[in-house]
């Protein structure tokens, strides 16, 4: 009996890792093609092995106006958009995760009500809002809205975090004087220092992989983030070079991959949903 | 500084260990606990709250981009041209065949098999399919728009391996572009699926299944009558977000089709941003908007009811 079922089990493993590598490899086909492009002098459209391996393409956008200042760009929007996330919704668990109150229920659901509404469509609002309160084409004003955006998603995460926090800690502390702000910067937040690395990682990925947002409300070319000046590749250029538009591609997605990574390592797969998908 | 506006919380316990009798404390200090929810509130009110009210407002109005002095409270007008408008029409039912194949069908069920199939699989094979699926998960949205405009382009790679199969090729983007951008939703948005149900599938008591499989039943048997009934509730929290996050798809429906070729993948976002940019109709295009905010809503609200004992 065991063994006819450790043998299904082994023929059923097979089944699996087969059926898996064929999803793969529907998959792993457009991320070849990036790959593959990016190193190919004479890149096109399809997956092939290129005609020989080159680094010209990234040499050819690894100029100021073509990935560095919208790289900068990107990387100022996000930071701060993340800051000003993060330090909003740590503050705002505090109380929430702390204190009990006939006020929390309501907020808590109204900010995962917030969480889940679909930002998009209040693009043209907040662009014609933007317009009449001079915050267009600001980079502070697009900070504003990335944060306030993230803020739901960010504010819940980071509550639920908090609440894996020992109160007993904080009541030493409180008994030595300290008060509710210390309390949180110097005990419950190194605590759960996963879970701010968790809420930062994530505000910083969906800010940085945002497109809709900077091409609303940004029209100043030289202040475009990274995910708009792509476009340009397919604009004003003429012919598209495909090689160089991989090469930046590769250049662009690297960071938020790499940040992924270093969390997932961490905090095992689905990171981010632990916190907020608990069905 | 900080340190003065507590003295109450200096003595005994934390007030959350012990739940303060109503009207027992004085009022201060529950003003003072919310204290540090005001930047957060704030933001949430100037940037979010208000645009939604200001959407509100703005779809019953004639406001234009240019060329016009004041705009007008013109009551139901917008919504009424919206029913009768072709376009409009034509972007709803596009918006819902896109949910439908990508959310709805392509990325729940082929999450939930991957899900499946990832914990029977070997260790590598697992390691390997979950790096790449993720990795299209991971990837900017723009980034796997223009990874997909290859792909799916007359010259690109979906018709070099149909052409190696000797099967028929075709333009996709041009004959079939809804599908087209329906499947590239499925290959960036399946991980978000994957992972609900494989920390799902991971609540499982391995009893459970052991026993059934001990008892004679096989794969799909144990799949349809035990862990389908187990998860239902992922199933549905995982149908809510996936259906919100595929209404508000934008960028890579931009980067591949621009909605076109003649608005055969023009779903309501784009829809909405062509009525308001191209054609310079704010208001029109926040009628639109407004629609599909409220949609988002209603799905919201059903999402926050499945959830309701987390709270």
């Amino acid at each position: 009996m065991p063994r006819t079922l450790s043998s299904r089990r082994a023929s059923h493993r097979l089944a699996a890792d087969a059926g898996l590598l064929v999803v793969a490899a529907a998959f792993v086909l457009p991320l070849a093609w990036v790959v593959l492009s990016a190193l190919d002098p004479h890149a096109d459209l399809r997956v092939k092995l290129p005609d020989g391996l080159t680094l010209d393409n990234f040499d050819a956008v690894m100029t100021p106006d073509i990935t560095f200042t919208p790289l900068l760009n990107s990387l100022l929007l996000c930071g701060g958009g993340t800051l000003l996330t993060v330090a909003c919704a740590a503050l705002a668990a505090y109380p929430l995760s702390r204190f009990r109150s006939r006020f929390n229920r309501p907020f808590l659901l109204t900010v995962l009500f917030a969480t889940s509404l679909p930002i998009t469509a209040i693009m043209v609002p907040v662009y014609a809002l933007f317009v009449q309160v001079n915050l267009i084409d600001t980079v502070e004003g697009t900070i504003f809205f990335f944060a306030a955006s993230q803020l739901p998603f960010a504010i819940w995460l980071m509550k639920n975090f908090m609440d894996g926090v020992p109160k007993e800690l904080e009541e030493a502390a409180w008994t030595d004087g300290a008060s509710s702000l210390q309390s949180l910067v110097r005990i419950v937040l190194p605590l759960m220092g996963p879970g701010v690395a968790v809420v930062t990682v994530f505000s910083f990925v969906m800010m940085w992989g945002n497109f809709f947002v900077p091409f609303m409300l940004l029209l100043t070319p030289d202040q475009m983030p990274a995910a708009v000046s792509i476009n340009e590749f397919f604009g004003n250029r003429g012919t598209v070079v495909y090689g160089q538009l991989a090469a930046f591609s590769i250049l662009y997605s690297t960071p938020v991959i790499l940040l992924y990574v270093l969390v997932a390592r961490r905090l095992g797969g689905g990171f981010a949903l632990g916190g907020a998908v608990k069905g | 500084m900080k340190t003065a506006t507590d003295p109450g919380l200096a003595k005994g316990p934390g007030p959350a260990a012990v739940p303060p009798a109503p009207g027992a404390r004085p009022r201060r200090v529950p003003l003072l606990r919310v204290l540090p929810l005001t930047p957060a509130v704030v933001l949430l009110l100037l940037f979010l709250a208000g645009p939604i009210a200001y959407c509100a407002y703005i779809a019953f109005t004639d406001l234009q981009l240019t060329g016009q002095a004041e705009d007008s409270f013109v009551g139901f007008e917008n919504f009424t041209t919206a029913f009768g408008d072709d376009a409009f029409l034509n972007a709803v039912w596009l918006t819902l065949v896109f949910t439908v194949i990508s959310a709805l069908v392509g990325q729940n069920t082929l999450g939930l098999a991957l899900a499946a199939l990832m914990r029977r699989a070997s260790k590598p094979v697992r390691t390997l399919v979950g790096g790449i699926v993720i990795t299209a998960w991971v990837l900017p949205e723009v980034v796997a728009g223009f990874l997909l405009y290859a792909f799916f382009r007359r010259e690109g790679t979906l018709n070099a391996v149909l052409d190696w199969l000797h099967l028929p090729t075709q333009n996709w983007l041009f004959t079939l572009p809804i599908l087209a951008v329906s499947f590239a939703n499925v290959w960036r948005g399946t991980a978000f699926s994957m992972l609900v149900y494989s920390a799902a599938l991971n609540e499982i008591p391995k009893e459970i299944t052991e026993a059934a499989e001990v008892d004679g039943a096989g794969g799909w048997r144990r799949m349809w009558h035990i862990t389908l009934p187990m998860i239902r509730r992922s199933i549905g929290t995982n149908l809510m977000l996936i259906t919100l996050q595929t209404l508000s798809v934008f960028g890579l429906i931009w980067v591949m089709t621009r909605g076109g070729p003649g608005g055969r993948s023009q779903t309501l976002p784009l829809f909405m941003y062509e009525e308001a940019f191209q054609k310079s109709m704010i208001g029109y295009g926040t009628a639109v908007a407004l629609l599909l905010l409220v949609v988002g809503s209603l799905f919201s609200v059903v999402y926050l009811r499945l959830l309701r004992t987390e709270v």
